[in-house]
C-alpha cells in the first residue's frame, strides 16, 4: 500500500478493503485491468465513503448510510436466475434484452442471436478473459471531481456488458440491459458497462434496475457511453429498485460533435438511491436532453446529481428533472451546467421542480451554473410547492374524487419529463409504471 | 329542489352572505343580480364546496339532502355544476383525458356504466359541434391557450356532458363578444328542460334576454333585496343598483 493512503475509518470501509482483497486475485482480466482496480482502490482508500462534507454528497452521506457492507454477491445460482426469469419489468416487446442477474450476464436471460450488423455485444466477463480491444476505453471517462463510488466500481469490475454499434449503423431494435438482483439474502453488487456508439450510428438503449422488497441489497453500476461524431442515441433508465435496496449508479457519458443525446430516468425505487450523470459536450453543435422523474413515498431518498460539462463552441443542452414526493421521502436534484472558456454560443437550460404531496417530504435542488465564456445563453430555475388547491377544486367540481384529481395533477407535474422518450413503446411503459405508482397512492388511503 | 335558509358565510372572518334565502324548484331558471362586492360568487363558490368559506348559519338543501355536508365532487355527482368566471387552466392535463375522467367518475357514482371510448368521442363530439369547439381546441390541455369565449365554450361543454341537475353560472357572460354570448346562451337553452335548474349570475341584463329567467333576484350586503319577474332586470338596467338598494333600504 501506498504511505499517501489514510487509515480508513469505518466498519463499512474496512469490510470493503478486506472484500477487495479477498477478491482482488479472482477477478478476470490481466495485468492492465488489474492496475486499473488498483488505482481506483488506492483512489477509494484514500477518500473513504463520500460523507457529507464531500459537496457532490452534501445530501445523501453515504458513509452514514452505508453502515454495513453486505458479502460480495457470488456467481448468481438456479434459483437466482429462475427468478430473475419470472419477473417482467418492462413490458415491450421486441426489445433485444441482455440481463445481468446480481451483477453477473446470464446467456440463458440474454438475447444476443441474430445480431444486427455492425452491432457487437460481449458480456465483460468474457471481454476480460479475451483481453477485446473495447476494454482499453474502460475507465477512461472521469467526471469532473473524483467519485469514491465509481473508483469502488472500477476496483470490483468484474462483469456487465459491452456494447458497440459500428458506424452509420442504425439500429431499430432496442438494446435492454437489464440489471435484476434476485438473491434471497443482502449482498453487494456490481456491474461495469460500455456502450460506444459509432459515427452518424443511430440506437436506442435501455437500461433497468430491480430487486426483490424487503432485501438489503446494495447496488453499484456504473455505465461508460462514448456517442461519437452525428451519432443519436435514446437512452431510457427505469429504477425499480426493492424498497431496501441502497443503489448507487454512475452514467459517464462523452458526446462528440453534432451527436444528439436524449436521456430519460424514472426512479420509484431503493430505500437509498443515487444517479449520478456526467456527460461531456466534446464536440460542436452536440444537443443533449436529460429529462428525469422521481416519485418516492415512505422514507425512501433518491439524489440525482447532474454535471453537463460544456467543453466547445455551439452546443445545446436541456435538463428537466421533477420530483414528486409523498409521505416522509426525501428528493435531492444537483444539477451543474459548467460553460468552459472555448465554449461560445451554448445554450443551456435547466428546469428542476419538486412536488411535495406531504408534511413529512422534503426536496433538496441545487441547480448551479458556472460559465466562463461570455457569449452564452444559460438559464436555470427550481421551483418547489404543494398541489394547486385551486385546481384541484376546479376537478373536484367536474364530480373527480380527490385521488383522482391529485392523480392528475401529479401526471401532469412529472409528464414532461417523460415525453421525450421517442420510442412509443418504451414511453408508453414508463407512463404506466408511474401511473402503478399513483394507483398505489390512491389505494393506500 | 334546491333551497338556501339564512344563510351566513365568512370569509377570513369578513361577512359576506348574510340571510341569504332562495328556492329554486325543477326546472326554473333563477337569475341572481347584484354589484360587485354583494356576495353573488360567493354563493356560487358555498354551493359548489369550495374551502375556505365558514357557514356560520343557515342550511342548503339540495333534493332534500343537506349539501353542506357533502365534499365537492359528491355534489357534483349529486347533479351540481358550477360554470366559473375564470375557468381555471390545467397545464398538462389533457381535456379529452379531464372530460373522460370527469364523465365517468360522474357517471359511475349515479350507478351508470362508463362509457367506451367511441361512445365517449362521438358525444363530445356532438356536443363540440353545438357550441362551435372544434376538435384542435379538445387537443390542448384543459383551457390551456383558449381565448375568454373559449373558456366559456369549454364550461358550457363539460356542462352538457355531465348533466346536472342545477347549473350554477357565474358570470359566464363577463368577457363575450355578442357572437360568443349566443352561442354560450344557446347551449345553456338547450340544457333547459322540467327537471334541471339553472341559477344564472350576472352583472347585466344582456345575458337575461338570451337566457330568459322565471325569477329575477337582485343582491345587495350579502343578501336578496328584491324579486320580479324578468322585467326586473330591465328596470335594473334603466334604474341601477343604487336606486333599487335604497328603495329595498
Amino acid at each position: 500500500m501506498n504511505a499517501d493512503i489514510r487509515p480508513i475509518r469505518t466498519p463499512a470501509e474496512q469490510a470493503l478493503a478486506s472484500a477487495y482483497e479477498d477478491t482482488k486475485t479472482r477477478l478476470p482480466g490481466g495485468s492492465e485491468i488489474a492496475r486499473l482496480r488498483e488505482r481506483a482502490f488506492s483512489a477509494f482508500a484514500d477518500s473513504g465513503l463520500p460523507s457529507r462534507r464531500v459537496e457532490e454528497w452534501k445530501y445523501t452521506d453515504l458513509r452514514t448510510l452505508l453502515r454495513e457492507v453486505a458479502p460480495l454477491a457470488g456467481p448468481p445460482d438456479a434459483s437466482a436466475i429462475a427468478r430473475a426469469k419470472e419477473t417482467v419489468s418492462l413490458p415491450v416487446t421486441n426489445l433485444r434484452q441482455i440481463t445481468l442477474v446480481n451483477g453477473a450476464f446470464v446467456p440463458e436471460l440474454s438475447d444476443l442471436d441474430g445480431l444486427e450488423k455492425k452491432l457487437s455485444i460481449v458480456p465483460l466477463a468474457t471481454a476480460l478473459a479475451e483481453k477485446h480491444p473495447l476494454l482499453g476505453m474502460i475507465g477512461k471517462l472521469r467526471p469532473e471531481t473524483r467519485d469514491a463510488t465509481l473508483a469502488l466500481n472500477t476496483a470490483f469490475l468484474n462483469d456487465g456488458v459491452l456494447i458497440e454499434v459500428g458506424e452509420g449503423a442504425v439500429i431499430e431494435r432496442p438494446i435492454y440491459v437489464r440489471h435484476v438482483f434476485a438473491g434471497g439474502a443482502a449482498a453487494m453488487v456490481f456491474a461495469r458497462s460500455l456502450v460506444s456508439i459509432g459515427k452518424g450510428a443511430a440506437a436506442t438503449f435501455v437500461e433497468s434496475f430491480e430487486g426483490p422488497a424487503d432485501v438489503a441489497y446494495q447496488r453499484n453500476a456504473t455505465t461508460e457511453l462514448y456517442i461519437a461524431d452525428r451519432a443519436n442515441l435514446s437512452f431510457v433508465r427505469l429504477q425499480t429498485e426493492g424498497d431496501s435496496a441502497l443503489h448507487v449508479s454512475s452514467l459517464l457519458a462523452e458526446v462528440a460533435g453534432g451527436a444528439e443525446f436524449s436521456f430519460s430516468t424514472l426512479t420509484v425505487g431503493g430505500a437509498v438511491s443515487r444517479q449520478n450523470v456526467s456527460l461531456r459536450l466534446a464536440g460542436e453543435h452536440t444537443q443533449i436532453n436529460l429529462a428525469g422523474a422521481t416519485l418516492l413515498r415512505g422514507r425512501q431518498h433518491a439524489d440525482s446529481t447532474l454535471v453537463l460539462d460544456h467543453a466547445v463552441p455551439n452546443c445545446t443542452s436541456r435538463v428537466t428533472f421533477r420530483n414528486v414526493l409523498d409521505e416522509t421521502s426525501r428528493g435531492v436534484v444537483q444539477g451543474r451546467i459548467v460553460v468552459r472558456p472555448d465554449a461560445q454560443k451554448t445554450d443551456a437550460r435547466m428546469s428542476l421542480g419538486a412536488l411535495l404531496l406531504a408534511e413529512g417530504a422534503e426536496a433538496d435542488q441545487k441547480p448551479e451554473l458556472e460559465i466562463f465564456a461570455d457569449d452564452v445563453q444559460c438559464a436555470h430555475g427550481a421551483t418547489s410547492g404543494a398541489l394547486d388547491e385551486q385546481l384541484l377544486f376546479y376537478l373536484l367540481t367536474r364530480g373527480i374524487p380527490r385521488k383522482q384529481a391529485e392523480a392528475l395533477l401529479i401526471q401532469a407535474f412529472f409528464g414532461a419529463a417523460l415525453e421525450e422518450v421517442r420510442h412509443e413503446g418504451l414511453r408508453e411503459a414508463l407512463v404506466e409504471r408511474a401511473a402503478d405508482w399513483l394507483e398505489l397512492r390512491g389505494s393506500a388511503s | 329542489m334546491l333551497e338556501i335558509k339564512n344563510l351566513h358565510v365568512e370569509v377570513a372572518d369578513r361577512k359576506i352572505l348574510q340571510g341569504f334565502d332562495l328556492k329554486v324548484d325543477a326546472g326554473q331558471a333563477h337569475a341572481i343580480m347584484g354589484p360587485n362586492g354583494s356576495g353573488k360568487s360567493t354563493l356560487a363558490y358555498v354551493l359548489a364546496g369550495k374551502p375556505g368559506y365558514t357557514i356560520t348559519e343557515g342550511s342548503v338543501t339540495f333534493d332534500g339532502e343537506d349539501l353542506l355536508e357533502l365534499a365537492p365532487d359528491e355534489r357534483a355527482a349529486k347533479g351540481i355544476f358550477l360554470a366559473f368566471q375564470y375557468p381555471m387552466e390545467i397545464p398538462g392535463v389533457a381535456s379529452m383525458v379531464f372530460l373522460r375522467t370527469a364523465l365517468n367518475a360522474v357517471r359511475k357514482r349515479r350507478g351508470e356504466p362508463e362509457l367506451s371510448t367511441p361512445d365517449f368521442l362521438r358525444l363530445v363530439r356532438e356536443k363540440a359541434k353545438d357550441l362551435s369547439i372544434d376538435q384542435e381546441m379538445l387537443k390542448r390541455a384543459v383551457n390551456v391557450g383558449f381565448s375568454g369565449g373559449e373558456k366559456k365554450r369549454a364550461e358550457i361543454l363539460q356542462m352538457s356532458l355531465l348533466e346536472p341537475k342545477l347549473c350554477v353560472l357565474d358570470e359566464t357572460d363577463s368577457g363575450l363578444d355578442i357572437d360568443a354570448l349566443k352561442i354560450v346562451a344557446d347551449g345553456v337553452n338547450r340544457l333547459r328542460s322540467p327537471n334541471r335548474s339553472m341559477i344564472v349570475i350576472t352583472h347585466y341584463q344582456r345575458l337575461l334576454d338570451y337566457i330568459v329567467p322565471d325569477v329575477v333576484h337582485i343582491m345587495a350586503k350579502g343578501k336578496i333585496v328584491r324579486c320580479g319577474g324578468p322585467d326586473l332586470a330591465r328596470e335594473l338596467e334603466e334604474r341601477g343598483y343604487a336606486a333599487i338598494e335604497a328603495e329595498a333600504a
